[in-house]
């Protein structure tokens, strides 16, 4: 998968959590936490539709690794980069 | 048009997911209604065939006014009336009369402010009728948008989950159809801000005014609860996995079973204890606005179901999609700030409740442990109580019991 599809990925599952939310003008390396007054619970959904959409395990751990639009794609890039090549 | 909350006085008709003639079983979503709080699914909670339909798209009506009239199974064709119920939790929200009322289709202009003109719902009508009723599912915001375009939903495609559409899809599909960027606006939440504003008002000033509240902290060490959590966690799948929120909302429910005189309404100069414990739990929406969907026997579920209903409940709220059962008085609340809120919350009852449970933010605090200082995580938890209703030391057991349940997660 590439990285344009991964970020569509990502943006489109952000946009089913935060509907109201404009993600265009959301900077990719900022908090989305903060950026989209996303809580545990909406991060939860976050994590849940990334693993269905895309097989790939998130450990609880990994969370910290998720909470910017390019940390999440590059983080999501290296797990599921072993199954599609 | 069914009551969701006290303090809602009407609610605008926005569209009918079923035709006449349609068969309807318990628990169908018949049609959706925009109201203070928001785009709430309507449920029917009787097996009929919808007959007649009264309030067209667009309306504004009062909380009671019949939405449509419905065959029952093994009724004659003809009248059928229901009794009507509009606080328990899950009963008749779709309202019956006998069927002589012709249906009335008032001018757009008395269909009032907040409502669009009945042009702008066209294509929605024009939908139901050529997608025979198919349950068309898209956020609030979406249906907004569509309409602002003259879009067709049905003609859209929905990305979201369960192919529901989804702000995207319907700019997507106008971008199609014009072949252009649709003109941009500022993004639109799925409710109305101000009207939800006003309902908390109205809601809230009630409570001050008519509660005499009196109010309970107590503060509980949770390292055995976060580190049981953890270790079941990592077990599990993302879809599997429970947050803090779970366990407090287990907790408090059964702990609700032993004090009922927090569970319940205080109606007519009495206390109206209720059987079921339904638990409100309190959502802040983005952009300003909460609202307290029930969670019904939240005591009675399992860990994993009380949380995968917690997770469902949330999104529907801050997405669309709330049903009217769940709106339809919960017999107490938890309001939880979850990891970016306060340390403390000290809530005010939403009437005609009685009570309402908070729990702060999750902190490390010092703490003593056989006369030692110890580094733990901690969470304070507050009781706002009526004080028709019950007493201190009574709210004092709520508080001890919820500690209790929440030393012992792996009961829960």
């Amino acid at each position: 998968m590439t990285e344009a599809e991964l970020r569509k990925i990502v943006l489109d599952t952000l946009g089913d959590i935060a509907p109201e939310a404009d993600l265009a003008a959301v900077p990719p390396d900022s908090d989305l936490r903060e950026e989209l007054d996303i809580d545990s619970m909406d991060f939860l959904n976050f994590v849940i539709a990334l693993h269905e959409k895309l097989g790939v395990d998130i450990p609880e751990a990994d969370y910290p690794q998720l909470v910017t639009v390019d940390r999440a794609v590059g983080y999501l890039m290296e797990r599921s980069g072993p199954r599609s090549g | 048009m069914p009551s969701l909350g006290a303090d809602m006085e009407a609610g605008t008709l926005v569209e009918w997911l079923k035709k006449p003639g349609d068969a309807v079983k318990r628990g169908d979503v018949v049609a959706v209604v925009e109201t203070q709080k928001g785009a709430i699914e309507i449920e029917i909670f009787e097996a009929g065939v919808l007959e007649r339909i009264l309030v067209q798209p667009g309306e504004q009506v009062p909380v009671g006014t019949p939405l449509a009239t419905l065959r029952t199974n093994g009724a004659t064709p003809g009248p059928s009336a229901l009794p009507q119920n509009v606080t328990g939790p899950a009963k008749a929200p779709l309202e019956l009369v006998p069927a002589k009322r012709p249906p009335e289709t008032p001018p757009p202009e008395a269909a009032g402010e907040i409502t669009p003109p009945l042009e702008e719902r066209r294509p929605e009508i024009a939908a139901l009728e050529t997608g025979g009723g198919v349950h068309l599912h898209a956020s609030p915001a979406a249906r907004r948008r569509a309409a602002e375009l003259g879009l067709d939903l049905a003609d859209v495609r929905g990305t979201g989950t369960e192919g529901a559409i989804t702000l995207a899809d319907i700019e997507a599909a106008a971008r199609a159809r014009t072949g252009r960027e649709p003109s941009r606006r500022a993004p639109r939440t799925g409710f109305d801000p101000g009207q939800m504003r006003k309902a908390i008002a109205a809601a809230m000033a009630r409570s001050k005014r008519e509660i005499p509240h009196y109010y309970l902290t107590h503060t509980v060490e949770l390292r055995h609860a976060l580190t049981w959590l953890e270790a079941a966690n990592r077990e599990r799948p993302p879809t599997e996995r429970l947050l803090p929120a779970a366990l407090f909302l287990k907790a408090t429910s059964l702990a609700l079973r032993k004090v009922p005189e927090l569970n319940g309404f205080w109606e007519k100069d009495a206390l109206r204890p209720e059987a079921g414990i339904h638990v409100g739990w309190a959502i802040a929406l983005r952009g300003g606005g909460l609202v307290a969907p029930a969670i019904h026997e939240a005591d009675a579920q399992p860990l994993p179901d009380l949380m995968a209903a917690l997770r469902d409940l949330v999104h529907r709220a801050r997405s669309g999609g709330l049903r009217s059962s769940e709106l339809a008085n919960p017999t107490a609340t938890v309001t939880s700030l979850g990891e970016r809120g306060a340390e403390t919350v000290i809530g005010v009852i939403y009437p005609p409740q009685v009570a309402i449970v908070g729990f702060g933010r999750i902190v490390e605090r010092p703490w003593t442990i056989d006369g030692a200082l110890a580094v733990r995580p901690l969470v304070s938890i507050s009781l706002a109580a009526d004080h028709r209703a019950s007493d201190g030391h009574r709210g004092s057991l709520l508080l001890a019991e919820i500690e209790r349940l929440l030393q012992e997660p792996e009961a829960l």
